[in-house]
């Protein structure tokens, strides 16, 4: 079956469109859209063995030739992406049921879910530079309607900043894509890879490499163009911040990664150089905003950059260890930053406040809880055997391989102000006196408690079962490393 | 169009109205259909219908023109998303690649020799989206207080 690999895409897709017609009944919102995406996730796992077993897949629309149609290509490391994209959406809509409210869920809270998994899934899957722009402005879109989704005061003001950096960032993508087709004089990815290596990277292919990086790094929120992300992601609710956190930034950290290691990968001493340097100041910044603040959503927005940074310096090694590692911790980050934006809307569901100096003592009422944040805590920091540990290492390994041997132990010194940022959330919420709570009805609570255990112990079977993983995670890095595998598999049959 | 205390007569609006709306919505309907020889197709014939109905707002008001056509907006944006993506998503169950058209000729009864192709379709519900979204924003926009 040549479509298969798009089953994931045009499920959620056609689910968002017929969602629509039941705006009012909620009942039948929340059963299609869990049940569907229940079977997106199934079939995404099935692509991700297919891909596994068969090597890399490729569909061009309508039957064209090669560079000529919009092809679509499932390697190692979309197929994981989306994968953990649909998995995690999954537990989230479970967590909404408890948590949007129904005002928002009459007026199109679950088809904007919907469309902006297919936003996010269509840019991991897709072979074609513009088609990647659509469906990054699929997920836009959609990312618009739910940050303003309730229209409260701090919504409204944070989603015209929001809508304001986007359209900027989308004008530059456009502007971006039009420089290069007008050197290149394609727009399919894996020919734009022949036809640059064709004519070795002259420099105003080097100039477009920094431009996409500006624009790709207003997406994934890199230094110094972060500004956006932290208060933008505090103004939408608890379960649209999680969805934010886990998908949104990573789109351009794919974006990132699939560009510098498929487009320009022939004057790495600059281009690399410069992602690097990046990544080491997007991490500086991320930790000083993480210690700085008392807000709990702010101390795990601003991990998010933390993780950028980090992932993006694996990126930047571009070889086997540095880009496999920069893979192990992407999945790892998606998942246990969904994990912890549901772990402290809990706390600030129970508390009524995100302040942290208002909270304390939750540890007597709800010890496990506490005891599930303090592992998803360690996991984030990258404590042995959990999930953000082998990533790092292997983005270390990879560091010290390239001879960045001082910026490799920033990244392990950075995972100690890490530790340290979520652990004060854990003394202060859960040790200490008494703080303030407010009344929550069980069954909300254990609405909202479930999905999140269930995905803290994902992440732990993640990090203990890291064998298991390894053969995707071998096949992703090793479509990475050597651009020439993605290239040869899109263009079998193509026309000279 | 709110009632004044001076009293207005639009007759000769509502009257022109009347006679070119069906001009314009003839011409959405000519330009939609010659979308695949000649500029046009479903995107300017759904601006240019939704423009129909706008010139219908302005000569009478949001309700009557309801009531003339009782159409949700909002349905037929996804009747047309659906009605796009199934024409694309058709190819699949004949082992095609998504988004594969199929094209033939045809001899219909009045016009003769024709090709029928399923990019109509397709376009037909670009149409549709169109019209929906477009109508949507203007009806929400002026029923807001």
């Amino acid at each position: 079956m040549i479509n298969f690999l798009l089953f994931p895409i045009l499920i959620t897709f056609f689910t968002g469109m017929i969602l629509i017609f039941f705006q009012k009944n909620i009942f039948m919102q929340r059963s299609i859209s869990l049940i569907s995406l229940a079977t997106a996730t199934i079939c995404a796992f099935l692509v991700m063995l297919q891909v596994q077993r068969e090597g890399i897949q490729s569909v061009t629309f309508g039957n064209w030739p090669v560079p000529y149609g919009i092809t679509m290509v499932a390697d190692g490391v979309s197929t994981l992406l989306v994968f953990t994209s649909l998995l995690l959406a999954f537990f989230l809509i479970w967590y909404s049921f408890g948590s949007i409210g129904k005002e928002r869920e009459h007026f199109f809270y679950y088809p904007g879910i919907m469309f902006i998994l297919t936003g996010v899934n269509g840019a991991f899957t897709t072979g074609d530079i513009f088609n990647m722009f659509v469906f990054f402005e699929v997920l836009l879109m959609s990312s618009y309607l739910l940050i303003v989704l309730g229209g409260e005061k701090k919504q409204l003001r944070e989603s015209i900043q929001y809508l304001l950096v986007n359209i900027i960032s989308s004008a530059l993508f456009v502007i971006t894509v039009a420089y290069l087709y007008s050197v290149v004089g394609t727009l399919s990815m894996a020919d734009i890879s022949v036809k640059i290596a064709e004519i070795n990277q002259p420099g105003i292919i080097t100039t477009i490499a920094v431009l996409f990086l500006v624009v790709f790094g207003l997406k994934a929120a890199i230094f110094p163009l972060y500004f956006w992300l932290p208060s933008s992601y505090a103004a939408p609710p608890i379960p649209v911040l999680a969805l934010f956190g886990a998908l949104l930034t990573k789109v351009g950290v794919y974006a990132i990664m699939r560009t510098y290691t498929l487009f320009f990968v022939h004057d790495i001493a600059f281009t690399h150089q410069l992602l690097l340097i990046f990544a080491v100041l997007t991490i500086i910044a991320g930790c000083i905003g993480a210690l700085a603040h008392f807000d709990v959503k702010q101390i795990i927005i601003y991990n998010i950059v933390i993780a950028v940074g980090v992932i993006l310096f694996g990126a930047a090694q571009m070889n086997f260890d540095g880009l496999e590692g920069a893979m192990f911790y992407l999945i790892h980050d998606m998942i246990i930053k969904a994990a912890l934006f549901m772990l402290v809307g809990i706390i600030i569901y129970i508390t009524g406040t995100s302040d942290l100096r208002k909270m304390g003592g939750l540890m007597k009422k709800y010890p496990s809880l506490g005891w599930f944040y303090l592992i998803a805590a360690f996991g984030l920091a990258g404590i042995p055997p959990l999930s953000g540990f082998i990533g790092k290492l292997l983005i270390v390994q990879g560091g010290f391989a390239a001879g960045n041997t001082g910026t490799s132990i920033f990244i392990l010194a950075s995972s100690l102000i890490v530790l340290l940022s979520v652990i004060r959330i854990f003394l202060y919420a859960f040790w200490g006196k008494e703080g303030q709570t407010v009344q929550i009805q069980e069954k909300t609570y254990k609405q909202l408690y479930y999905p999140t255990v269930i995905l803290v112990v994902i992440s732990i079977v993640y990090g203990v079962g890291a064998e298991w993983v390894t053969p995707f995670m071998d096949a992703a890095a090793h479509v990475l490393t050597d651009p020439s595998v993605y290239i040869e598999a899109v263009m079998k049959g193509a026309q000279p | 169009m709110k009632a004044n205390k001076l009293k207005t007569n639009d007759l000769i609006l509502q009257f022109t109205a009347k006679i070119v709306f069906f001009i314009i919505f003839f011409f959405s309907i000519h330009i939609f259909f010659a979308g695949h020889y000649t500029p046009g197709g479903g995107f300017v014939g759904g601006l240019l219908t939704s423009s129909a109905i706008v010139l219908l707002v302005i000569a009478f008001d949001l309700k009557t023109v309801r009531k003339i056509l009782p159409i949700n907006y909002m349905y037929m944006t996804a009747t047309g998303l659906i009605l796009a993506l199934a024409t694309a998503a058709f190819p699949i169950f004949v082992g095609k690649p998504f988004f594969t058209h199929f094209f033939d000729y045809f001899d219909l009864p009045l016009f003769g020799k024709t090709s029928l192709h399923t990019a109509a379709l397709f376009d037909l519900g670009v149409f549709l989206v169109v019209v929906g979204v477009t109508m949507t924003i203007i009806q929400t926009i002026g029923e807001d207080e």
